[in-house]
């Protein structure tokens, strides 16, 4: 957590040391983007997870440094912001491969094995839960029950939602075979 | 997916057979905003409120609470002249449960007419849809669907000439299931932690930033335009028991055909399972279900003739919930299924109170043991001792631990044999066989 105290006051803006001291600045889409949230709202705090999930779209995960800039941007603590941000399980606050795999494992797609398909992910991909492949292609990830429990067993990768998932169409979507050149990293 | 005679399946009346969207000019074909038009600026916000209150709707995110008595603890002298919020609560995560994805999906213009119409009725100036993050496609169609309620001047300042305003915009969740829950929905949209807050004060009084505010289920406000539009005794004849309306029932596990079927209130069990579900997959019998998500107590084929209503299924020791069943069948572990979700609610805990926090992962880490054969017999005396405690309303902050309380004190009574054969086995009986 030291790592989270602003190296300048929240509400200063970033001088020419603190940048080199590894800081970062928020994009002019990305402001953009926050300011238009933040109009919709009473205070800037508000649009704390809008914040977030902008910037995580645009750089993929939320750094301690990001979440520094968006603090500061908001007028918040960083401390404060990160509470925020790791409650959610879908901020990411480490990377993330350019497809996050997101399997569902409650009691619908339980029941329909999805057990053995985290398996057979982990034998093609090398990873297990939490884990990037080494090609930074795949991360994965469970989740909380998709609402498609009809179509179980059920994931998302990216934004698409695949339903009835079987041993066949894991090979179609990752290989049919592991592939050791993937190994995960965490 | 039923899309049968539109006059007795109101809410999946736009539905097709390929799930593809209903957009606005289909909508409005079938006789969409002709509420609204109705409506505003013909009856007034108490009208709307007495014909709710008549019809005995009743909240359809699992609590079964009547719509319009929530609704009438919402201050309306409004002598501050300050907001007041409705928010939808689109974030279906109940495990098991998949019914406002349809209706959010097929026909989010029957969503907007009912939140504008149900606005009305509160006077709230500002419209909220709180949607989970993976609820991708929904969120892209509700969010064209605002968009052209702005053109058609269905909302916006001065709706239709009637002098009443109404903004309504999504918000796009980050994850948690704790989030479905009301207050700590409020406590979401406000970007913090989704932690629950201490009722009173509520939110009709003190909502979203202090100001009041109403939260409902998606397929409660989809009902709110046909009830305003057809009046509250056709309504009320739609159910075949004393709970009005129909329902979106759903389906899964081994069944032939899972899946999801606006029904009349009060349909019986067995029927949905076994007309619409298709019954049990071939070389699978039933053993117990949860009638409606992951944290209700289960029932079993002794129950099968019940009327599948709030009122019913609680006089039967379980609650309705959100009408969505799970099948347990013979080749699944009753344990494991148990663990499964409670390793579920552990994982969701928001981590505010210490029951819900310490003591859901400890329940746990028990059925582990014993689903892992590492049990002991007093093990089964901890679990009781859990469901007492972590199950007694007022001891946790809010209804997450107690709610999953259910599904493991009810596995406890019916299949209490099988937590039984893996203490004293030293296995899990179905593992052996490799069924699951």
């Amino acid at each position: 957590m030291s790592e989270l105290i602003p190296a300048v006051s929240i509400v200063e803006p970033l001088d020419e040391v603190a940048l080199a001291a590894g800081e970062t600045t928020l994009s002019a889409a990305e402001l953009a983007e926050i300011d238009a949230e933040i109009s919709h709202v009473p205070y800037r705090s508000a649009v704390a997870i809008d914040a977030l999930k902008i910037v995580q779209a645009h750089r993929g995960w939320v750094s301690d440094a990001s979440v520094r800039a968006i603090a500061r941007h908001l007028h918040m603590g960083a401390a404060e912001l990160d509470g925020v941000a790791t409650f959610y399980n879908l901020i990411y606050r480490r990377p993330v491969g350019e497809n996050v795999i997101l399997l569902c494992n409650s009691i619908s797609c339980w029941i329909k094995g999805c057990e053995q398909l985290q398996q057979s992910i982990t034998t093609r991909l090398g990873i297990g839960l939490g884990e990037t492949t080494a090609d930074n292609r795949y991360t994965l990830l469970p989740v909380t029950c998709l609402g498609a429990c009809d179509k179980a067993p059920v994931m998302m990768v990216g934004e698409d939602l695949h339903e009835n998932i079987t041993e066949h169409s894991l090979g179609e979507l990752f290989g049919n075979t592991a592939n050791p050149a993937q190994g995960g990293s965490e | 997916m039923s899309t049968g005679a539109s006059l007795d399946r109101p809410l999946t009346r736009n539905v097709r057979p390929d799930r593809s969207p209903t957009d606005l000019v289909a909508y409005e074909a079938n006789g969409g905003y002709r509420g609204l038009r109705g409506t505003i600026g013909t009856l007034s916000p108490a009208d709307c409120l007495q014909i709710v209150k008549d019809s005995k709707l009743r909240g359809r995110g699992g609590a079964g609470f009547p719509t319009g008595m929530k609704w009438s603890f919402v201050p309306m002298d409004n002598a501050d002249g300050g907001h007041k919020y409705l928010i939808c609560n689109a974030d279906e995560m109940e495990p098991g449960t998949f019914k406002d994805r349809l209706l959010l999906e097929c026909d989010p213009h029957q969503l907007i007419e009912g939140m504008i119409l149900s606005a009305y009725t509160i006077q709230a100036d500002i419209a909220y849809i709180f949607i989970r993050a993976e609820y991708h496609k929904a969120a892209r169609l509700l969010r064209e669907a605002i968009a052209a309620c702005y053109d058609k001047g269905y909302l916006g300042k001065d709706i239709l000439g009637s002098g009443y305003t109404l903004d309504m915009q999504v918000h796009s969740s980050a994850g948690r299931y704790i989030c479905g829950e009301e207050t700590a929905l409020i406590s979401s949209l406000e970007g913090k932690r989704a932690n629950p807050r201490a009722k009173p004060p509520f939110p009709q009084v003190s909502g979203l930033w202090g100001r009041p505010t109403i939260v409902n289920n998606v397929e409660t406000l989809c009902n709110i335009h046909h009830i305003i539009e057809r009046g509250a005794d056709w309504f009320q004849g739609l159910g075949l028991t004393e709970d009005a309306g129909t329902k979106m029932y759903g389906v899964s596990g081994r069944v032939k055909n899972p899946g999801c079927w606006e029904l009349p209130m009060g349909t019986p069990i067995r029927q949905i399972i076994e007309e619409y579900a298709g019954g049990m997959e071939d070389g699978y019998s039933l053993r117990g279900f949860l009638p409606g998500g992951g944290s209700t107590d289960f029932l079993t084929p002794e129950h099968l003739d019940l009327a599948m209503d709030y009122d019913t299924i609680g006089k039967a020791g379980s609650r309705m919930g959100t009408g969505t069943m799970i099948i347990l069948d013979d080749q699944t572990c009753p344990v494991g299924f148990v663990k499964n979700l409670m390793e579920f609610f552990a994982r969701e805990s928001c981590g505010f109170c210490t029951p819900c926090r310490d003591g859901l992962p400890w329940s746990a880490q028990v059925l582990d043991d014993i689903e892992h054969g590492r049990g002991r017999p007093e093990d089964m005396d901890t679990l009781a001792r859990q469901v007492t405690f972590i199950g007694a309303i007022g001891n946790t902050h809010c209804a997450l631990a107690p709610g999953a309380m259910e599904p493991l004190q009810s596995a406890m009574k019916y299949f209490r044999e099988d937590f039984e054969r893996h203490i004293t086995g030293g296995s899990c009986p179905w593992c052996d066989g490799g069924a699951h």
